[in-house]
């Protein structure tokens, strides 16, 4: 079950995208994201169409792949976009029963669901070209800012990195607690939600408990390394800009001008 | 010098109750004296509770003494300025090597310690080659450390250690969860480390078989120091080892039981198989 979800996978492959900087590609994603709420014009979303065509066509992830992390989230998308098509008023366009579609609301509808799609395409892109710690140590550099505002980015990215990490183990954790379990006739498969969400708990419970013994192993196990947070430590793989990090940013810019020269420009 | 001393260490483990008054005191360590010299290796023995544990943590300076202290290299370890240091100069590995591994690739976790001590980049690389290289895990560095057999992961645990330099590392029963193959391969590894690099190497242990390539050997229970010696002389006092609750190797045992049946040529405290073919040998031909 768990394991169907693409979102915030990596997917190996050879490409210019997976070679960028993970800076790069954190701001590329956030561009990509503001762009989409720049302005509700149809050119605007033909210009940000054709950037995310090429993006993808880029970093050799295939199509079928990507698609398949979006059926997640499908729910979430149909039911934002039943809202906007039946809870907009204006001029109507069809009725049926209690509900009324109206122009505004189909135009609203698409243009939303256009939008939720962009935005989990465009982070997928990003998560899928990206390895863990490479995202990691990017939002740490790229974030460094924050240190200014007392925000211990590198605590939080040190966070996220081992949680990541601990991520299969859990899970194969979680395996064999369920198999355990069985094994002393519990039954998850059949009853009602309530029943089976109550089947849960002793699954959760040694769960929790073997994260906490984990999580203070590991303590342990950092402090006899030396670890005493992130001042006065070195990197082994530090992030230096080279020459098509520079042409990344720069494609970026020309790309959000245009989206934003086309809004103003551009009569639908 | 020794590299790591200790006089008079005693530790209590205290536990509160909600309001924060003590409500029992377990004495974890008693008046444990140890002085090991650079380059040795040591094994120290104990079953469940016996102390040893504690005791490793207390090298590393994660547990501080409740009376007299520990030296490592000369420095204290219950001084906060000395702890970095220590840590360096005695780095430990522990049981459980899932537990252990920070990085989500070998060679990240290798390079952990080298990053946390400041080293800069170049140098981080060149201690990692080289400490996968000694601990034969080099053509492993791009894997994920979940794909590795238990043995394979105390192996890249281990380089983690070695990366940092250290003059000494003490191993907190890195075999208790391996199969025989991987236990096999640690203690190979240990004593590679002590032969080739002349770390000293303090091997915590229930497993007495581990033990016999130690130049010392210490048995511990209920947080003392019981017997102190080289393992032959500690596997011959089989009577005491017994009422410790700790079960010699097989043919130890068998040695012994074939000696008190009338085959006197044996010598106490046979370690190998091999030692006690020859002596049976040698029996036989004076008989």
């Amino acid at each position: 079950m768990l394991r169907e979800i693409t979102l915030g996978q990596y997917y190996q492959a050879e490409s210019r995208l997976h070679r960028l900087d993970p800076r790069v590609k954190l701001a590329g994603t956030l561009i990509f994201i503001i762009s989409l709420f720049i302005s509700q014009k149809v050119a605007c979303y033909a210009v940000a169409t054709v950037f995310l065509i090429c993006m993808i066509r880029l970093s050799k992830v295939p199509f079928g792949y990507m698609i398949k992390g979006m059926k997640a989230i499908a729910f979430i998308m149909l039911l934002t976009v039943a809202f906007n098509l039946f809870l907009t008023s204006g001029e109507k366009l069809v009725s049926f029963w209690v509900f009324t579609i109206t122009k505004e609301g189909l135009k609203l509808a698409i243009f939303t669901a256009v939008r939720l799609a962009y935005l989990i395409l465009g982070s997928t892109l990003m998560t899928l070209t990206t390895t863990p710690n490479d995202l990691t140590d990017g939002m740490e550099k790229g974030l460094g800012f924050l240190r200014l505002f007392r925000l211990p980015v590198h605590e939080i990215a040190m966070m996220m990195s081992i949680a990541l990490r601990f991520i299969p183990i859990l899970m194969e954790e979680t395996d064999k607690i369920i198999k355990a379990q069985q094994a002393r006739g519990a039954d998850f498969e059949s009853g009602g939600i309530i029943k089976r969400s109550k089947a849960l708990v002793p699954i959760l419970v040694p769960l929790f408990v073997s994260a906490f013994r984990r999580a203070n192993d590991l303590a342990m196990a950092m402090e006899a390394r030396c670890y005493h947070g992130g001042e006065g430590r070195t990197k082994m793989k530090p992030l230096i800009y080279k020459a098509w990090d520079i042409r990344a940013y720069i494609i970026l810019a020309c790309y959000l001008s245009l989206v934003i020269l086309t809004a103003v420009i551009s009569p639908i | 010098m020794s590299i790591v001393e200790t006089h008079n260490l005693s530790f209590d483990y205290i536990r509160r109750d909600e309001e924060g008054n003590v409500s029992s005191i377990n004495r974890a360590l008693n008046d444990v004296e140890l002085a090991v010299e650079k380059g040795e290796f040591i094994a120290i023995l104990g079953g469940n509770g016996s102390g040893k544990s504690t005791l490793a943590k207390h090298i590393n300076a994660i547990l501080y003494p409740t009376e007299g202290y520990v030296m490592v290299d000369g420095k204290k370890t219950s001084e906060e300025e000395n702890i970095l240091s220590i840590r360096q100069k005695a780095g430990m590995v522990f049981q459980n090597p899932d537990n252990q591994i920070i990085g989500s690739i070998v060679e990240e976790d290798v390079g952990f310690g080298p990053e946390n001590m400041g080293v800069e980049t170049k140098g981080i690389w060149e201690r990692v080659e080289e400490s996968l290289k000694t601990l034969g895990m080099w053509e492993y560095r791009k894997h994920s450390p979940m794909r590795l057999s238990g043995g394979q992961k105390q192996r890249v645990a281990i380089a983690g250690v070695v990366a940092m330099h250290p003059e000494c590392i003490i191993m907190d029963e890195p075999t208790a969860m391996l199969d025989p193959a991987g236990r096999k391969d640690v203690i190979r590894a240990a004593r590679a480390l002590n032969d080739v690099e002349h770390i000293t190497i303090i091997l915590i242990t229930h497993y007495m078989e581990e033990v016999i390539y130690a130049n010392r050997v210490f048995v511990m229970e209920k947080g003392e120091i019981r017997m102190t010696g080289t393992p032959r002389e500690i596997f011959s006092r089989l009577e005491e080892l017994e009422e410790l609750r700790l079960t010699v190797p097989q043919t130890t045992k068998l040695a012994a039981e074939l000696k008190k049946r009338g085959l006197k040529e044996i010598p106490d405290g046979i370690l190998t198989d091999e030692e006690l073919i020859q002596s049976l040998c040698r029996s036989y031909l004076t008989m």
